[in-house]
């Protein structure tokens, strides 16, 4: 009768979509999943049967541990339910084990666990104040705004078809953005310190929370021009933050410290031997520039200008080997990209210092941060674009440039993810699902600031539209042709150019509309 | 008209869940030596693409009619024909003539499934789409969300997408429904033509057909049959009879060759009902093994009587009254009065009477989201044999919360929103204090919904003891019986009870 209750009651909107999503997710749980599977059940393995001295050592699979130390406490609590289903999943030297139980497991840890990324998106809403609209619910921004959040697509595939934990990390970081919003900043900084120790790809939009944190809750006032005043320096809040990073971080790390193998743990955590782009390049600016030397390379030898004798082989094969080594540009190192991540970030964080716009401002800056650190970043995952999707989702619904930005990024950055499912049988729900993301986040921002201006361009409108034949040719041509065994490199390579032009689009565009924004104070005196 | 495009999210909607429940197993996947409806299609595309027609539906070393003989109408042939056509330039194997039988492989499943989608979204999506965007007096959203709960009705899609139902209900009940479209906006030859294209790709549409006959001749009469009703109905006839003899047409030829055809849709040589089925039949063969005792052409009799009289009134009073509402409703009655009388009924051709009640979900979203639940838990049994327990809970459950949010259906549980004022007001002429058949009604839903959620966890998790191993089936089909003998009650007194009077006071007011 509970459950009746819930579905019938007057404002049930949002269990009704919530529930839709987990529905749909149940019903996914037959589809392919990737590798990332079998490093799970291992993690699961690892805590469960070893001791804590061991989990950062263990090396039997080759997909050793290199999350934070609470991820693994993640997986040994789950572990525990886990030997009711099949103990069989938690041993070690059950390389590949994956009987109908551990999947059912498996997967259904993902979809309980989404539950925090519900209940943060149930508070967003309640703190996001969208633009006013009409009075019918399709048309509000907190149903809009909870939609693109809850059936996300890039989640969906990434989490409950290919497998991982992405949702309640992101519940994790949507929760503690609320709680900024909501002004409870230590609650807010709380959360965001046990992320990091969830998992550390969240430490590159660590800098916004550091400045946001510092300006605008450790200094208590501005001056009426909106510029710093120094002496309003709050000394009780910055050491009650440090200590609730202090705290958070002892009680992760305090126990490799203890036995002394901290720096083993950050082998794990910071492997920089890998190349500077996945086997499939992430549609960043590195894409971009092994594209240009390709083709300047092309060029270089029909016009005689390179000697043939010179040219590595493997640059022949590109996306499909992990080092790239190029021929005409010079190589990128390490440093190179952490230096260019390091500028592309800068301007974000002086801005939210010398311009601070309360929580919105921070948000804008906590996106610039994400998308910058995909743009420059060292051997970035495509799904990393993610990061920057669901906090931009939160901006969409406040003003119609955002939502134009949102929109370009967001249908790159999904098509993006299409390589990541390969196999026939999901070809169709991907595809569906894409349709059914995209058209939903087109059409209702577009009626939700029908009044004013137009949200793309032409050449946007050409561009997003550039997305089907792509997917025709790369999927359903191209198979089919000679050419299939010559280049099979060719989709991705296309894919992630194609991509990578719209996200540096809209990486830029944001730039722009950041850095020419004029201050808080400043409009409201206009 | 803003928003359509929350239609479109609505049919990806649809098509999302359909996909990803023929990601499951399907009906007989690695049983030889039988295998299962999956195996029949195929073998329908094998046979009918190596053998000339004439040799469609006759015994033959080369055609084993034990084996999964064509037992369908020649429509159903003929997309079997299509497909195969596809299938032969995709793998040949796949069709090979004796060879290729019980051949299971990922990607022919793929194959099979994409046919089931390609037919579904040609032919039943458009027509459920047109159908809610041609509802009268409703606003757009509300029309949107009759089409997700249409579309998301588990029944069906389990059915063709799950279990692999040998012919496609999506094609047939598409057909049907695209009738009813036609017949209800005056499209009246058009109606008909498709509605003979259902019955020709599957004879059980024949459930329908007095419904439709009654309502054109009741529309043929209200004109007067002197003047335009006369010409309509000879229109009529020749749509009919063209559509029919162009279906037919190879099959002509000969005597002997239509005969056989006939011998093969209406096998009344097998028995009164088979498998465990939730009709009366079956149901009464718990207490008394009817099938057993009587002759088999008495069993005949006796269910043709039966079904005749059961489904006499409302026939009649649709014959005098023409309307689409009173259309749609003596549709599930008839459809309803087969399914529980007649002679060989699947447990499958719940869907039958299912679509109907579709169409009037809106009408009555109470008792039809109830009579939608239970007749797909009437195919529980099937449903677990083919290991498609999880998506059948979720589809279920999906389909159940989309309906009690787009309808608030436990709000319109009042006399007038089940559509029993006119009845309860002629019961309280002699029985003043009848008025407590709206709580009764509730407490029932309640029964039944508990009745089946235990059912189901006891059958899915419980072994039935060795004595009994049917016990859980029959047990699932007899509580399933009840439940439909009730609908029929129900819907037999709204459409009796339906006057003019009463909907002419409703535009008054």
């Amino acid at each position: 009768m509970a459950g009746f209750g819930i579905v019938t009651g007057a404002d049930n909107w949002f269990s009704a979509l919530a529930l839709g999503v987990t529905l749909l997710k149940c019903l996914l749980i037959p589809t392919y999943h990737s590798t990332d599977f079998e490093v799970h059940r291992n993690w699961l393995a690892i805590t469960h049967s070893l001791p804590i001295s061991q989990w950062y050592y263990e090396a039997t699979s080759e997909w050793t541990l290199d999350y934070p130390p609470f991820f693994a406490w993640f997986e040994y609590v789950l572990s525990h339910v886990a030997k009711y289903f099949d103990p069989e999943m938690l041993n070690v030297h059950n390389l590949n084990y994956s009987s109908s139980r551990t999947l059912l497991f498996q997967r259904f840890s993902v979809i309980f666990t989404d539950v925090l990324f519900v209940y943060a998106v149930h508070e967003c809403c309640k703190c996001i104040d969208g633009k006013k609209a009409g009075k019918e619910l399709t048309e509000k921004p907190k149903f809009i705004l909870s939609v693109l959040l809850l059936w996300n697509f890039g989640l969906l595939i990434v989490d409950h078809i290919h497998f991982q934990y992405n949702g309640f990390l992101f519940g994790l970081m949507l929760l503690s953005i609320a709680r900024l919003f909501q002004k409870r900043h230590m609650e807010g900084a709380f959360l965001f310190a046990v992320l990091l120790h969830f998992k550390h790809i969240y430490l590159y939009v660590a800098p916004a929370y550091g400045v946001y944190l510092l300006r605008s809750y450790c200094f208590t006032a501005n001056k009426p021009d909106g510029s710093i005043r120094w002496n309003s320096f709050n000394f009780i809040r910055v050491i009650s933050l440090g200590l609730v990073v202090f705290l958070v971080s002892a009680l992760s790390l305090g126990p490799f410290l203890a036995l002394n193998q901290l720096p083993q743990v950050f082998s794990r955590l910071f492997p920089f031997k890998r190349g500077l782009c996945h086997a499939y390049w992430a549609p960043n600016f590195w894409a971009l520039y092994n594209a240009l030397d390709k083709v300047l390379s092309v060029i270089g030898l029909k016009w005689k200008l390179l000697d043939p004798g010179k040219i590595p082989k493997a640059s022949m094969t590109s996306g499909l080997v992990q080092q790239f080594q190029h021929t005409v540009l010079p190589s990128v190192t390490p440093l190179a990209t952490l230096i260019c991540t390091l500028i592309a970030i800068l301007p974000s964080i002086f801005c939210l210092w010398f311009k601070p716009q309360g929580a919105r401002g921070f948000l804008r800056c906590l996106i610039l941060c994400a998308l910058s650190s995909f743009m420059f970043g060292w051997h970035v995952h495509e799904k990393a674009i993610l990061l920057a999707i669901l906090p931009m989702s939160l901006l969409s619904v406040g003003k119609a440039g955002d939502a134009s930005i949102f929109l370009i990024l967001t249908t790159t950055g999904h098509y993006s993810l299409f390589p990541l499912l390969f196999t026939a049988p999901e070809l169709p729900i991907k595809i569906l699902l894409m349709l059914l993301f995209t058209i939903y986040s087109i059409s209702s921002l577009k009626t939700l600031f029908r009044k004013e201006k137009p949200l793309f361009n032409w050449m946007e409108t050409f561009y997003l539209l550039g997305l089907g034949p792509l997917e025709v040719c790369c999927e359903f041509v191209f198979p089919f042709t000679s050419w299939k065994l010559k280049y099979p490199f060719i989709p991705l390579l296309l894919t992630s150019v194609y991509c990578a032009v719209g996200i540096t689009y809209a990486w830029f565009k944001l730039y722009v509309s950041v850095l020419t924004d004029p201050p808080v104070g400043k409009t409201k005196k206009q | 008209m803003e928003k359509w495009y929350l239609m479109t999210v609505v049919v990806l909607i649809g098509l999302t869940v359909r996909w990803t429940v023929s990601l499951n197993s399907y009906s007989g996947a690695g049983k030889p030596p039988m295998f299962g409806d999956y195996e029949a299609q195929r073998h329908w595309q094998e046979i009918t693409f190596n053998l000339p027609i004439k040799q469609w539906y006759f015994n033959s070393s080369d055609n084993n009619l034990q084996y999964w003989g064509l037992d369908y109408p020649p429509l159903t042939a003929y997309h079997s024909l299509l497909c195969a056509y596809v299938a032969k330039f995709i793998n040949p194997d796949w069709i090979a003539l004796h060879t290729s039988r019980g051949y299971e492989s990922e990607t022919h499943k793929l194959f099979m499934r994409t046919t089931v989608l390609v037919a579904d979204l040609l032919i039943y999506i458009p027509a459920v789409v047109l159908y809610c965007g041609y509802l009268k007096e409703i606003s757009t959203k509300k029309k949107i969300a009759n089409a997700l709960c249409i579309l998301l009705y588990p029944g069906l899609i389990l059915i063709d997408y799950g279990h692999f139902q040998n012919t496609y209900n999506s094609v047939s009940l598409g057909f049907a429904l695209w009738g009813i479209l036609g017949v209800s906006c005056d499209w009246d030859l058009l109606g008909s033509l498709a509605f003979c294209l259902a019955i020709n790709y599957k004879q059980m549409e024949l459930y329908h057909s007095l419904p439709f006959f009654c309502f054109l001749l009741g529309k043929c009469f209200q004109k007067g049959l002197k003047g335009k009703g006369f010409v309509l109905l000879i229109k009529l006839a020749c749509t009919v009879v063209a559509s029919f003899t162009l279906c037919w047409l190879p099959f002509f030829t000969e005597r002997e060759q239509s005969l056989q055809v006939l011998r093969r849709l209406f096998p009344v040589d097998r028995g009164l009902f088979e498998d465990k089925v939730a009709n009366i039949w079956c149901s009464f063969s718990v207490i008394l093994k009817i099938k057993d005792i009587l002759p088999h052409h008495i069993q005949l009799i006796i269910s043709f009587f039966f079904t005749f009289l059961s489904l006499l009134p409302a026939c009649i009073k649709l014959l005098l009254q023409p309307s689409p509402k009173g259309f749609r409703f003596t549709l599930v009655s008839c459809a309803l009065s087969f399914f529980l009388f007649s002679f060989q009924v699947h447990e499958k051709s719940i869907l039958l009477v299912s679509l109907p009640v579709c169409l009037v979900l809106n009408e009555i979203p109470f008792m039809s989201t109830w009579f939608l639940l239970v007749s797909t838990f009437s195919m529980l049994p099937l449903l677990l044999k083919d290991e498609l327990l999880v998506p059948s809970v979720v589809t279920v459950v999906a389909f159940f919360v989309a309906c009690a949010t787009s309808f608030s259906i436990f709000e319109k549980t009042s006399e007038e929103e089940l559509q029993l004022k006119s009845f309860s007001s002629s019961v309280r002429k002699y029985l003043p204090r009848f008025t407590f058949l709206p709580r009764i009604i509730q407490c029932l839903f309640f029964i039944s919904v508990i009745t089946m959620v235990l059912l189901t966890s006891i059958t899915a998790t419980l072994d039935p003891p060795q004595k009994l191993p049917d016990l859980f089936s029959v047990l699932v089909c007899f509580v399933s019986c009840l439940n439909f003998l009730f609908f029929w009650v129900y819907f037999n007194i709204i459409i009796m009870w339906d006057s003019k009077d009463a909907r002419n006071q409703k535009k008054t007011n």
